[in-house]
Formats: structure tokens, sequence, C-alpha cells
């Protein structure tokens, strides 16, 4: 039991980072852009309804992150089956 | 009946209906190590989502949110933000997480440290980090349930007596099963909690105001400075807002248990299509924010804001639903609770009494010992629900300020073998450290900056100089 991990895992490649690195950008580091009340969306102030959207879009950018993930692992099986 | 003997007896219908399910997943299982604390490793999507959609929307997000939307208004929402980042986080750093467990077998956080860094010194320590930042996430949820139990019996039942009912409760159903029974009651917990938030926030704004948008017209014209940062604060502002976002959705799944519960998939192609679409699990939560919103022009002066939304749900409804929402809401307390003593328990009983007094014993003798403190974890918990103040995302947050520091820790050992473990421990004490120093000293925030963000910057700092000059 005493063998530590010599192969660090796969990193994620950098197309899945950049696809999570959008609701971090949109959430989170541009606060200041849209924390504001005007103009109310369906009945909400802007910021709630800022945060509601991007409930809805962040899905989706993480199922752009899937698939760049997995275009990468059957690369890497189908060269491994190669070799 | 009186109206509270209605409410509480809904309330305790609902508890035994769950706990009933619970004990009847658990009891078709033997139960050893590996059963109880990682259910075999065979959990699906679905399971697995329902396990980590029980421990996300916990009390904190029932109860917590909505007190701080109604005491502090704009920094609440925060919580929304970081509800969503959080899945962005584990979809890159579960799977690799889970890649490595099965590789080793490996059944608690601290095993991966041990795993990785080949260090029981590191692997105790992180295994002590979890146990004491959990007791604030256990205590928090005590409080919930207290509250529930406070409120429906109409303040019949006092705060003292409240959380020994909720400890006994909680204590009670852990004790009797295990992580499976955790995913199974999920599934009642879960349903219930759509339908109490969906009907208390449609109602809610409805009754009062003829709906959702008349509801915040009726706010941005009463009180509109509330709706954003810094809201009813001075220095929860947008600096604040993004040290405390980076926070909570870095450790979000550094929790020992929620790190753990990784452990239970199928596959690790399972979670990351678990983290594609767990964010829309929180679109419901924006109702639990307007509630706590109106609850300042509904039921103004409140002193605990934790108390607004079931004082509000009392005013509107009848006792009958108010039972319906206070059962929906124990249940939102106890499973994340059974959780978290589950892991904090096995990490005393694995990682810390194990390798330091008795390194013999068998995985039998470890689960009977994990058993054994599930009730000293309980107490601890208990003594603190009891004896504080706190609201309960101020003891969510305390909890992550001291949690996330192992985030720096699990993202080298996943990703770099360059990192050793004297440089992870080192930064990892600069962090807890630093937090801790700033939160007790009433320091929080700090230059309008999260505590456990300065803390987490300093760990990383600790690292990357370690690193680089070679020292250890």
């Amino acid at each position: 039991m005493k063998i530590s991990i010599r192969d660090p895992v796969a990193r994620p490649s950098p197309g899945a980072l950049l696809f999570g690195l959008i609701p971090f950008v949109s959430v989170c580091f541009s606060v200041a852009w849209w924390d504001r009340l005007y103009p109310v969306v369906l009945g909400l102030p802007f910021n709630l309804f800022w945060l509601i959207l991007w409930m809805l879009l962040t899905p989706l950018c993480m199922w752009g992150a899937y698939r760049q993930e997995q275009t990468r692992s059957k690369r890497d099986h189908r060269s491994r089956n190669r070799a | 009946m009186t109206p509270s003997a209605i409410a509480l007896s809904v309330i305790f219908a609902i508890v035994v209906l769950g706990s009933a399910l619970g004990f009847y997943a658990g009891a078709r299982h033997k139960m050893d190590l590996e059963q109880w604390t990682v259910a075999g490793r065979g959990f699906g999507l679905v399971f697995v989502w329902l396990l980590m959609a029980g421990e996300s929307y916990t009390t904190f997000s029932l109860l917590g949110a909505s007190g701080w939307a109604y005491s502090q208004g704009g920094p609440a929402l925060y919580i929304l933000a970081y509800m969503l980042l959080l899945f962005v986080v584990s979809f890159y750093i579960l799977p690799p997480i889970w890649e490595i467990a099965r590789r080793y077998s490996l059944q608690t956080q601290a095993d991966f440290f041990q795993q990785r860094y080949n260090s029981t010194s590191l692997a105790v320590a992180v295994a002590l980090v979890g146990i004491v930042f959990i007791i604030p996430y256990l205590q928090l949820q005590l409080n919930g349930l207290g509250i529930i139990v406070e409120v429906a019996s109409f303040e019949a039942i006092g705060r003292t007596p409240a959380m020994l009912i909720a400890f006994v409760l909680v204590a009670s159903f852990v004790f009797m099963s295990g992580v499976r029974a955790v995913a199974w009651i999920s599934v009642l917990k879960d349903l219930l909690l759509l339908f109490v938030v969906l009907t208390v926030g449609t109602a809610v704004s409805r009754i009062y105001f003829g709906g959702v948008g008349p509801t915040f017209t009726a706010l941005l014209r009463a009180r509109p400075s509330h709706l954003t940062m810094p809201g009813a604060t001075v220095d929860h502002g947008h600096a604040w807002f993004i040290s405390t976002v980076l926070l909570t959705s870095l450790g979000g799944y550094i929790w020992p248990h929620t790190m753990g519960s990784s452990f239970t998939a199928k596959s690790s192609d399972t979670l990351r299509r678990n983290a594609v679409i767990m964010p829309l699990y929180g679109v419901t939560l924006p109702l639990i924010f307007m509630v706590g919103f109106a609850g300042i022009l509904i039921a103004p002066g409140l002193k605990n804001g934790d108390l607004s939304l079931l004082t509000i749900v009392r005013k509107t409804f009848s006792p009958l639903f108010l039972g319906i929402v206070g059962g929906a809401g124990a249940l939102t307390a106890m499973v994340p609770a059974a959780l978290l003593i589950l892991t904090a328990a096995t990490l005393f009983a694995k990682n810390v009494y194990r390798p330091l007094c008795a390194p013999d014993i068998s995985d039998r003798q470890v689960a009977r010992l994990a058993r054994a403190m599930v009730l000293v974890i309980a107490v601890i918990a208990l003594y603190f629900a009891i004896y504080s103040s706190s609201t309960l995302v101020a003891l969510l947050l305390m909890g992550y300020a001291g949690i996330t520091q192992l985030f720096p820790g699990v993202v080298f050992g996943l990703f770099s073998r360059r990192v050793s473990s004297m440089t992870v421990l080192s930064g990892l004490v600069v962090g807890v450290a630093t937090a801790a120093t700033l939160i007790l000293g009433k320091h929080d925030p700090f230059l309008g900056l999260n505590a456990g963000f300065i803390g987490l910057c300093l760990n990383l700092l600790t690292v990357g100089v370690l690193n680089l000059t070679k020292v250890c």
C-alpha cells in the first residue's frame, strides 16, 4: 500500500478549461457590471435576472467542456490502440 | 388540536417516513466499512446526482439563504453565484479524484493525501482540519432543525430543548444506517423541497403583492438599496463578493463529505455528466431569495433573519402546511447532518486514531469505533448549537474558511508531482492560522476581502515560495 502515485492523472484540456472560465467571468469577476437593479427584466431586478440566466447557460458551457474532454479521450484511446 | 400540535405532528410524520425509508434501504445491505462509507462504489448518474443534490441543498439554502436575503440583502446573492461555480470546479477535479480513489481503494479524503503524498503527518493534519471545520457545518444543520421545531411549536418549545430534539433525530438516524440510506432519503426530501419552494414562493408573492413582478416592483420602490451590494451591510461589497465566491466555489467539493461522496460513483464519466446538469437544480433557489427579500415588507423587525421564511409561512398558511414545510426542512437538515457526522466519525477512526494510536486494528474495529464516534461528534456540535448566536450563513462561511485551505493540496496532488508533503502542510497551517486569527479577532471581512480567501492566498504563496526555493 505504500506506493505513491508516480504519474499524476491527465490534466483537463485547455479547451475544456476555457469553457469553464466563461461562467466564472460572467457571474463572479464581472459583478461590478451586473450588480444593478435596472433594466428590470421579466419583473426581476437585473442582478437576480442575470444570475438566473447563467443557471441556464452554465450547463451549456459545461456541455461544451464535456465534448472537449470526450473528443480528447477518444483520440487518446485511438492512438493507444494503434501503438 | 392546537395549531402547534398539528404542525409538529406533520413534521414528526414526515421525519418518521423519511427515516423508515432510510432504515429500509440500509437494512438490505450488509454494512461493512466499504458499504457504510462508499456504498460499494456502485452509484450511477441518478443516485450520485441525488446524493450530491442532497448535500448541496441543505438547511443552509432553505433557511440560511432566505435569512441572509432578509437581514443582509444583496450580499446574499453570493450564494446563487457559488452554487453555480462549485459544479464548474467539480467538473475538473472530481473525475481525477475518483480515478485515484478507485485505483487505490480510497475511502476518505485523508486516504487521498496519504496515498498521494505518502505522509502520515499530512494525512492526519488533513483529517483534523476536516473534522474541526465540519463542526460549524453540522452545527448549522442542528440550528436549522432547532429553528424549525421552535417556530412550528409557536415558541412553546424553547431553543435548548429544540436543539436536543434535533440532536436525537440526527444521531439516531446516522446510527442506524449509512450512506445508502442518505441517498434514498434524498429522493423524498428533494421532492418535498421542490414542492415547498415552488408553493411558498409563488403563493407568498401572489397573496401579498399579486405576483413575482409586483413583489419586486414593491421592493424596488420601498427598499431599493437592500437588493444590491452591500445591501444592509457596510463591508460586504463587490470585493467581498468576488473573494467569497472564489473561496466557496473552489472549496465546494473539498469538503471531506462532498469529496467522499464522489467515491460512490460508478465511473468518472458519471461525475462529469453530473457536473454539467447540476446547476439546473438551483433554478428554484431565487424563489427562496424572493421570500427573504419580501420578508422585510411582510414581517419586518425580526431579530434573527434565519427565522424569516418560517415566520412568513406561519403567518400566511395553515398549520398543516407549516408542518409540511417544517418536515421538508427537517429532512433537509437531517440528510446532510448524517453525511457530515458519518464522514467526521470515519475520518477520526480511520485517519487519526488508527495511524496514531493503534496501527494494527482491523477494518471491522475501525467501523465499530466510527460508530461510537458518531455520538461524540454530534454532542460537540450540539454544544455549539446551543451556545452560539451566529447566523446560518456565517457558520458555513466559517467552515469554508478552513476547508478551502485543503484545495491547493488536492490540486497539486492531482496534477503535479513536484510539490512535497511538507510544502503542502506548511501552506495548510499558514492558511488555517490566518483565517482563524482574522475570524476569531472579528476582522472578517479584512480590507473588504473574505478572511478565508486571504488565508487561501497566503497558503498558495507559502506553497509557491517553498516549492521554488526547494526548502522542503
